[in-house]
């Protein structure tokens, strides 16, 4: 195809482009882009210096002979990271609503929303994904000895998320406020009031009062959606940074070998 | 863990690290494969399981069973386990409460510097026997079906009654069964064995009013039943006359 050539619009003389400078080479829209694209970047890091923090979180080495059974802790996050996004569409369109507004808005998403059933399966069946791959996760982790030193801080930090993980589960159960849901949490709130000293206190407090009523479904919204995902967030934060720092283990049969010089020089 | 063990370690740690690979692209390519099949995962489940909504929560009957999602099944079948009445706030809060903290203490008391599993034996054996019985107890709790009805024949003494009788024993035995109750108490051969007691001759042991005074006064977690009692006295009373009849022999 012949390169198609505007004529040069009529332009009184101090608005005409300036002509090109002899000696600089010819760009093409590539290079621009690439360069628009270095210059976004070191804009950015100009005023963040992200860029090391990258480095060092990306191109840390991983140690030899690492293995399928370390994807499981990505996997966890990445599962959480889809309840989180799921949810905040169901929380769209959920009313916290013990009247019946809570159970009506569930239905309403269910039956009449685009993609409603689908969201709300998601979000369902991902928390028991979740759960299945924390637990794997943690088994790896036991199994391994990956909680030995130096990484005992990480183990404890995994431990919590792995609670706020079932106490998620736990006041999430309650959202939909249809009988499975009410009944199966008064029980649990019921079992967590027998507990020695603190037990009344924290079904009571689980409740919002006495009686299972209106408060306790705002509270148990609270706490599902603000108070615990925060908390997981910011525990996951700390958890990959230890993962980072620290590394991750090596499979505990794996052996370092010498360097390959030495090996030759040793036979 | 000694100092020395310590530093042979990170000794070691580092050497695998240097011949290892970069986390970009190679580790990020494996995680993002697994993210790949969990996303899927979940999108299969959700359509072909879907997001089923039960009937709406009514506080007065109740024709359920107060059943956990399923991976609470495992603690809530330790409720079954542990039978005698002055143990249960240990099965319900003891119990968990305690293996958290083992758990959370893990690297605080096994402090050996072996990795590898098959050579620590102790701690190989107690991971395999947790997860063996949370296993269990989960399949046993699965496997417990949702108990809505009562099998059992009328007994001829309630027969000999009168028709009237055998009404208000009927109707209570549908209470019951839609109360959930079979979800913790024992009928005959029918319910879960715990964390309630058996209620098989519940009669031989309370007199009715005793069994009123603990349906709206329970002990914890049995819910209580002051609401149905206020609101549907009838269904209250077949539920009390019901259980009130059930003697052995």
């Amino acid at each position: 195809m012949p390169k198609l050539k505007l004529p040069a619009p009529p332009l009184p003389p101090p608005l005409r482009p300036a002509p090109k400078r002899p000696g600089v080479p010819k760009q093409g829209p590539l290079d621009a882009a690439a360069d628009a694209g270095a210059h976004v970047v070191d804009w950015v890091d100009e005023r963040t210096s992200l860029s090391g923090g990258l480095r060092w979180m990306m191109f840390r080495k991983v140690p030899k002979g690492t293995n399928w059974f370390y994807t499981l802790g990505s996997a966890t996050m990445f599962a959480f990271l889809s309840q989180a996004v799921t949810g905040v569409f169901l929380a769209m369109y959920y009313r916290p609503d013990a009247a019946g507004g809570a159970y009506e808005s569930v239905r309403h998403i269910n039956d009449d929303v685009f993609l409603g059933e689908f969201v709300h399966g998601m979000h369902k069946w991902g928390s028991s994904v979740m759960v299945i791959l924390i637990f794997l996760h943690m088994a790896r982790t036991f199994f391994f000895g990956a909680y030995k030193y130096p990484r005992e801080l990480n183990w404890v930090i995994g431990v919590a998320l792995l609670i706020l993980t079932m106490a998620m589960s736990f006041t999430g159960y309650l959202l939909p406020f249809d009988q499975r849901s009410y009944w199966a949490t008064v029980v649990g709130v019921n079992i967590n009031g027998t507990g020695p000293l603190v037990g009344p206190y924290l079904s009571d407090f689980l409740r919002g009062g006495a009686e299972f009523g209106a408060t306790t479904l705002s509270r148990f919204y609270a706490i599902h959606m603000m108070l615990i995902p925060g908390a997981l967030g910011a525990l996951i934060g700390a958890h990959l940074y230890l993962v980072a720092k620290l590394g991750t283990t090596a499979p505990p049969w794996i052996k370092a070998q010498p360097a390959e010089e030495l090996v030759e020089e040793r036979a | 863990m000694n100092r020395q063990e310590k530093e042979a370690y990170l000794r070691e740690y580092s050497v695998l690290k240097a011949q290892g690979k970069p986390f970009f692209p190679y580790a990020v390519a494996k995680d993002s494969a697994m993210a790949c099949i969990v996303m899927l995962a979940i999108i299969l489940m959700s359509i072909l399981l879907g997001a089923e909504l039960g009937p709406k929560a009514d506080p007065t009957t109740t024709t359920y069973t107060p059943r956990p999602e399923w991976y609470f099944f495992f603690l809530f079948e330790l409720l079954r386990v542990i039978k005698p009445s002055e143990l249960v706030p240990l099965a319900t809060i003891g119990v968990p409460t305690v293996c958290m903290i083992l758990l959370f203490l893990l690297p605080f008391y096994d402090r050996g510097a072996e990795r590898r599993p098959e050579r620590r034996p102790i701690a190989t054996l107690a991971g395999i026997f947790t997860i063996a019985a949370m296993g269990y107890l989960t399949y046993m709790g699965a496997s417990a079906g949702p108990p809505t009805q009562i099998d059992m024949p009328t007994p001829a003494a309630i027969i000999a009654q009168g028709p009237k009788v055998v009404q208000q024993y009927e109707a209570g035995r549908q209470v019951v069964a839609q109360s959930g109750c079979l979800a913790c108490h024992k009928i005959g051969e029918n319910g879960n064995d715990g964390p309630g007691p058996p209620l098989t001759d519940i009669a031989d042991r309370l007199p009715a009013a005793g069994i009123q005074r603990t349906l709206l006064n329970p002990t914890a977690p049995m819910p209580s039943f002051a609401r149905l009692q206020k609101d549907h006295p009838e269904k209250f009373n077949a539920l009390v006359a019901f259980l009130g009849r059930l003697k052995s022999g």
